[in-house]
């Protein structure tokens, strides 16, 4: 009954093109990506840039820290003028690991206001808990859609949630279709925010 | 006129065919979505970024397949890449043999690897054809949709 309401509306939310996620209209947001993969970085990319962002895209969470400044072993210049609104991360990633960038974000008390999307293509609940608990915003489960970037406005609007029922909702739905959740497919695992 | 019409309903029916026989899946339609006026060729970058990264992968894997001691944990984690970068592109048929490729890894089954390694680079093969031959026939209509003169 729920779910006919949630499906309903999240076509609603897919038809919408154009989207556009610019803060206001003189500053587009500013999205830090990594991934180590070329082609992945290539897509989220335009991903970004077609919702109007400005992206910086990393190949690993070591340069994402250095780009932030918060990388302990190299002092580089803050870039003053480039602020960052967003960062989306890979979760498998040789060296440190998307859930580890995530910690060392939510440990700087510079960054740690900054929202941190997870990316994986593994549809793991316990990874999936694990990375909200560790204060991010969303887990997207790959490949990356246009619709999935559209659920980021609100991220970074900083704006009032989406309606809890449709957060939840959304990553019950990516929840829903892991195995463990296959054989019981009413329940949804509680909301870990 | 006619050879535009011609085309675009060659086009049209072999991009089908693709999705029907599990070349392509929807997130190839995703990628098509994000090429417009400002990124005209955007498709065909990605495209050929995932050609040059999967051929890196496949002589990898090769390799490694090689070994007199296979490490398996090095062999799966090239399988995942390349499980994600066909999964990001849509080339269906390639994502799923990695998949089972990935558990073949897991049992540390040598014969199951190699099998699959085999298939991989067949699938692969073949849907860089595929997808070499849709470029084309897009190259042959924008041609001639060019050649038309307006008015």
């Amino acid at each position: 009954m729920a779910r006919n309401g949630v499906f309903s509306r999240r076509k609603w939310l897919e038809k919408s093109e154009g989207f556009d996620l610019s803060l206001s209209d003189s500053h587009e947001a500013h999205v830090l990506a990594v991934d180590d993969s070329l082609v992945d970085r290539k897509v989220i990319e335009r991903l970004l840039k077609i919702s109007s962002c400005k992206v910086t895209a990393v190949d690993s969470g070591r340069r994402a820290l250095q780009f932030l400044g918060l990388d302990e072993e190299k002092s580089s210049v803050t870039f003053d003028g480039l602020k960052v609104d967003l960062i989306i991360t890979d979760y498998c990633m040789p060296g440190m690991t998307g859930y580890e960038l995530l910690k060392k974000i939510k440990e700087s008390s510079t960054f740690r206001e900054i929202p941190v999307v997870i990316m994986s293509s593994e549809n793991i609940l316990a990874r999936i808990h694990r990375c909200l608990e560790e204060g991010a915003e969303d887990f997207i489960v790959k490949p990356v859609k246009l619709s999935d970037v559209k659920r980021l406005k609100d991220c970074m609007l900083g704006q009032d949630r989406m309606e809890s029922e449709d957060r939840g909702i959304n990553k019950r739905k990516s929840c829903e279709t892991s195995d463990i959740l296959s054989s019981s497919p009413s329940t949804s695992p509680p909301s870990s925010r | 006129m006619e050879g535009v019409l011609q085309l675009q309903r060659q086009l049209i029916d072999y991009t089908t065919s693709l999705y029907n026989e599990g070349f392509l899946d929807d997130q190839f339609t995703q990628l098509q979505q994000l090429q417009d006026e400002s990124n005209p060729d955007f498709v065909v970058e990605v495209v050929s970024l995932f050609f040059e990264d999967s051929e890196r992968l496949l002589n990898e894997l090769s390799k490694a397949l090689d070994q007199q001691s296979v490490d398996f944990k090095k062999v799966d984690a090239h399988v995942h890449q390349l499980k994600g970068s066909s999964s990001s592109i849509g080339a269906q048929r390639v994502q799923r043999i990695c998949i089972a490729f990935r558990n073949y890894c897991e049992e540390k089954n040598i014969e199951g690897c190699l099998k699959s390694l085999q298939q991989v680079k067949n699938e692969y093969s073949l849907v860089k054809n595929k997808l070499e031959s849709l470029f084309k026939l897009q190259q042959q209509l924008s041609a001639a949709c060019g050649s038309i003169p307006m008015e």
